[in-house]
């Protein structure tokens, strides 16, 4: 990439003439791809905005478009990410310990294990919904409960925990781990004392990489029962809507007023959304390289 | 004495080492017979033989490929946690089986304690580096002292003893390795096992870990892997010289030990050819 | 100073026993077990598909349901050919693909090839920021401005809900993926061979495209193909904006309903548990878990093929 152009600064003109086309084509590419960005963000706001008030940041929900509001949507949508952070970490980050620090990769099991999480990443969400609706919703029967909605999510980002946290803890030098084997440290020990600590960033990285996805869901959520219309406080064994499902619902709704109501709710999880992101980004390039 | 064959001139002076008779009144700390190393039924290194005494220097030299590193890994079974890889033979630590069924591998590392050649600080402060090791171990005590001994023994002390807290990773590559060393004081070793410790610093450093070495001798049983002849020269009282075996089709290499015996021995007068021709420098 | 702590040389006892670490043999299980609870969300995916689905084929036929060319589950004389759907998946994923292969893959060669690296540190979150919009949101602008738009500014007489709108903005939803995951083949392709290449006078156009993309298509072609099975199973775009008529048609401008959009709708309503309408989600489910799966095996082999070859 830090090739001289000297070919194109002289040559036939046919010839420079093509390559600055085709450079065109390509950036024209990212501009299409980063004007939609910009054009859904700005429309997004911009037809939002009259709706957004605090009427609907702390309001119930109602049949009038005037008095509507998302707070039970909003809480729901916060619990859930509680809960899906605190399931997915825990159970992602072993699983990726697991795998990176002491399953012998020579016996099956552990390949396919391994195969599995892969698939798992790449089975679309509303399977996902499918499962949850079958075991935990009717099968086991929980029910439609705000319990269901964060094991279903956990489930659906808990592959690309495992494969970031992964990463995380193979970034580590080796040279570590033998420093600490060599002073009589046990794996354990080599682990939780010096391997996962050094691979904090790169897992919180993914963590809330993963949550900001889990918080934007809505198919899965939609099957195991987030219910349409919700005027209380959600809790963990109550009937519950979420943010995403919330603006589904007044998407479908012909009246114009709900539309907008949907674009200022779509602000706001917008706002969760990217502030996730952003923190994601920032705390990946803080701890870049450390050794 | 026989009357030198090789102008020691040529190699820096040979004095510091003990003769033979004298090491070999000291009690033997490891004794190796017949050992061999392969990693995945791949021979790497084959019929090694030798004695390591109690406070004494030990130097494994030879060229690059010949199985030195891969040897001293043997004394801490550090090769244990290579996938693949099997050390067959004996090697016998106080007179006792290491590779026996029931010895435990991980406590073993606490008394035979290795420096590696690229300084590994943990990315942690300086203390937290020293205290690593007793800490895991629950070793009982003061942690300020322990930590302040090591760091003494390790010729390290009054460069931080101001700045404990400050993260091991600023310091300069000399600082880093003594730090290592310092670590592996910590937890009272009997032995110090160290893989080209100076490769990676420049020659100040390297002088100071040398010096450091003929101080930690007199505590502790030290052997190391060098690739530099004048520093085995200058440190060791007993040297082993290491080769390579080529298949005849090239396939496979196998490292030997050729020949072991006093430093001033191996470098004045070898009794193998392939010693002579390599601390002259004709070959590696 | 402190008092001179003589290092107490150990008397040499015997060697340490091996004992038994039962915290490190609790911790090993431990580990495991949350390992497996992958494999076991995997069984469950497959057992709560496969049950109600064989419950659902016995009660009709594979054959009318693979070949039927009318889906009315709900109705009284109910039909349930499920090609409409699989027609309306397959279209919708088409449009999206001509949309996010082109513009993906270009996107990745500006990226791999002509990106200045401050450029890119810039560029590459705001892919990720694209890559993070919530397919609702997604969904929203296809159906509130995209469709207007088709229609008023562009002109093209498109239903309120049609299969192009979702098809436009599923595309730039592939973008990201296809551009990241082709970017990283590109760049695993050895600067070796792109020097070889300027060394003999070649262009940036040639180099590009005569040595870079070819030695990068395996990796290139799983995007495409984990793009192609994203755009299958995606959900929400389609629900909002393609609408629900399970129509057979090539036409990207009329109403269709996909596979997802059917089980979103479905699962959301109440449909008795037990009833052959609950049955046919699960069916149509097993469908589109079988058709991903297929095409996320490929691309995996194909990530390992080119791994393999520079790694």
């Amino acid at each position: 990439m830090t090739v001289v152009d000297g070919a194109l600064a002289s040559g036939p003109p046919r010839r420079v003439w093509r390559n600055r086309l085709f450079q065109g084509a390509m950036l024209l590419c990212m501009l299409v791809a980063f004007g939609t960005l910009a054009v859904l963000l700005v429309d997004t706001l911009v037809t939002g905005w009259p709706a957004l008030s605090s009427q609907l940041l702390t309001g119930l929900p109602s049949t009038l478009p005037e008095e509507a509001g998302a707070r039970p949507a909003i809480l729901a949508t916060l619990y859930l990410g509680a809960l899906v952070l605190l399931f997915s970490v825990p159970i992602g980050v072993l699983t990726a310990v697991y795998l990176e620090e002491y399953a012998n990769r020579e016996r099956w099991w552990n390949r396919a294990i391994e195969v599995n999480i892969q698939n798992l990443a790449a089975v679309p969400a509303i399977v996902y919904g499918i499962l949850g609706l079958a075991f935990i919703v009717r099968g086991i029967g929980v029910g439609r409960v705000v319990l269901a909605g964060g094991l279903i999510l956990t489930l659906v980002v808990l592959p690309t925990v495992v494969v970031s946290s992964r990463e995380a803890i193979r970034a580590v030098p080796d040279s570590i781990r033998q420093g600490a084997f060599a002073l009589g440290a046990t794996k354990w020990q080599v682990v939780w004392r010096q391997v996962l600590p050094a691979a904090i960033p790169g897992i919180a990285t993914g963590s809330i990489l993963a949550l900001s996805r889990a918080v934007g869901e809505t198919a899965p959520l939609i099957m195991v029962g987030a219910i349409t219309y919700v005027a209380f406080n959600p809790t963990l064994f109550g009937a519950y809507t979420a943010l995403p499902v919330q603006i589904y619902n007044w998407t479908r709704q012909p009246d114009v007023d709900f539309q907008t109501l949907a674009a200022a709710g779509a602000i706001v999880l917008l706002v969760i959304v990217l502030t996730m992101n952003a923190v994601a980004i920032f705390l990946r390039n803080r701890y870049r390289k450390q050794w | 004495m026989e009357t030198p064959r090789i102008d020691s001139g040529r190699i820096a002076e040979v004095s510091h080492g003990l003769d033979r008779s004298e090491v070999e009144r000291r009690e033997k700390v490891f004794s190796v017979a017949d050992l061999s190393v392969s990693y995945h039924g791949k021979t790497a290194l084959e019929g090694v033989q030798l004695d390591v005494h109690r406070n004494t220097v030990t130097a494994f030299i030879g060229p690059s490929g010949c199985g030195k590193s891969t040897f001293i890994r043997c004394f801490n079974r550090m090769n244990d946690l290579i996938p693949g890889a099997k050390v067959e033979g004996t090697v016998l630590y106080h007179g006792e089986d290491l590779y026996s069924r029931d010895v435990d591998a991980v406590e073993i590392r606490r008394r035979i304690g290795m420096v590696f050649q690229k300084p590994n600080p943990f990315p942690k402060s300086i203390y937290d580096n020293v205290a690593f090791g007793p800490r895991v171990l629950g070793m009982k005590g003061s942690m300020d002292e322990r930590v302040e001994q090591a760091l003494r023994h390790a010729a390290l002390w009054d460069e931080v003893k101001g700045r404990l807290k400050d993260g091991a990773l600023g310091l300069s590559g000399g600082q880093q390795q003594r730090l290592c060393i310092a670590r592996a004081l910590a937890v009272e070793p009997d032995v110090i096992l160290m893989d080209e410790p100076a490769s990676a610093l420049d020659p100040i450093s390297t002088t100071r870990i040398e010096d450091l070495m003929h101080d930690l001798k007199r505590e502790y049983t030290i052997v190391i892997v060098t690739h530099n002849m004048q520093q085995a020269a200058r440190v060791a009282d007993m040297t082993a010289f290491f080769s390579v075996i080529v298949e005849e089709d090239g396939s496979a290499r196998r490292g030997i030990l050729v020949e072991y015996d006093s430093t001033t021995k191996i470098f004045t007068t070898p009794s193998d050819r392939r010693t002579e021709d390599y601390v002259t420098g004709r070959f590696g | 100073m402190s008092a001179d702590v003589t290092v107490a040389r150990p008397a040499v006892v015997a060697l340490p026993r091996k004992r038994i670490r039962w915290g490190e043999q609790f911790v090993h299980l431990i580990l495991f077990i949350a390992a497996a609870i992958s494999v076991l969300t995997t069984v469950g995916i497959v057992l709560s598909l496969l049950l109600p689905a064989l419950e659902f084929f016995r009660e009709v036929s594979p054959l009318d349901f693979f070949t039927g060319t009318t889906w009315a589950p709900l109705f009284l004389d109910a039909q349930f050919g499920v090609l409409p759907l699989v027609v309306g998946t397959l279209m919708i994923s088409f449009w999206s693909a001509l949309v996010a292969f082109p513009l993906g893959l270009g996107v990745a060669i500006y990226l791999s090839e002509y990106a200045a690296p401050r450029a890119t540190a810039f560029l590459k979150p705001i892919l990720e920021i694209l890559a993070a919009i919530p397919t609702v949101v997604l969904g929203y602008f296809a159906l509130t401005f995209v469709t207007p738009f088709l229609r008023d500014q562009v002109g093209v007489q498109v239903e309120i809900f049609n299969a192009l709108s979702a098809s436009l903005v599923l595309g730039i939803m592939l973008i990201p993926t296809i551009a990241t995951l082709s970017e990283d083949a590109m760049a695993a392709v050895p600067r070796d061979l792109r020097d070889g290449g300027y060394a003999l006078g070649a262009d940036k156009l040639q180099v590009s495209t005569r040595i870079v993309v070819p030695a990068a298509i395996s990796g290139i072609i799983a995007a495409f193909v984990l793009g192609f099975s994203r755009a299958v199973g995606e959900t929400m775009i389609v629900l909002i904006a393609a609408g629900q008529l399970a129509q057979i048609t090539f036409d990207p401008r009329e109403t269709v309903e996909t596979i997802t959009a059917f089980i979103g709708a479905t699962g959301n309503g109440d449909v008795p548990t037990g009833s052959i309408e609950y049955k046919t989600i699960f069916a149509v489910g097993l469908t589109l878990f079988v058709m991903t799966l297929v095409m996320n095996l490929i691309s995996i082999r194909l990530v390992r093929k080119y791994r393999e070859v520079y790694e």
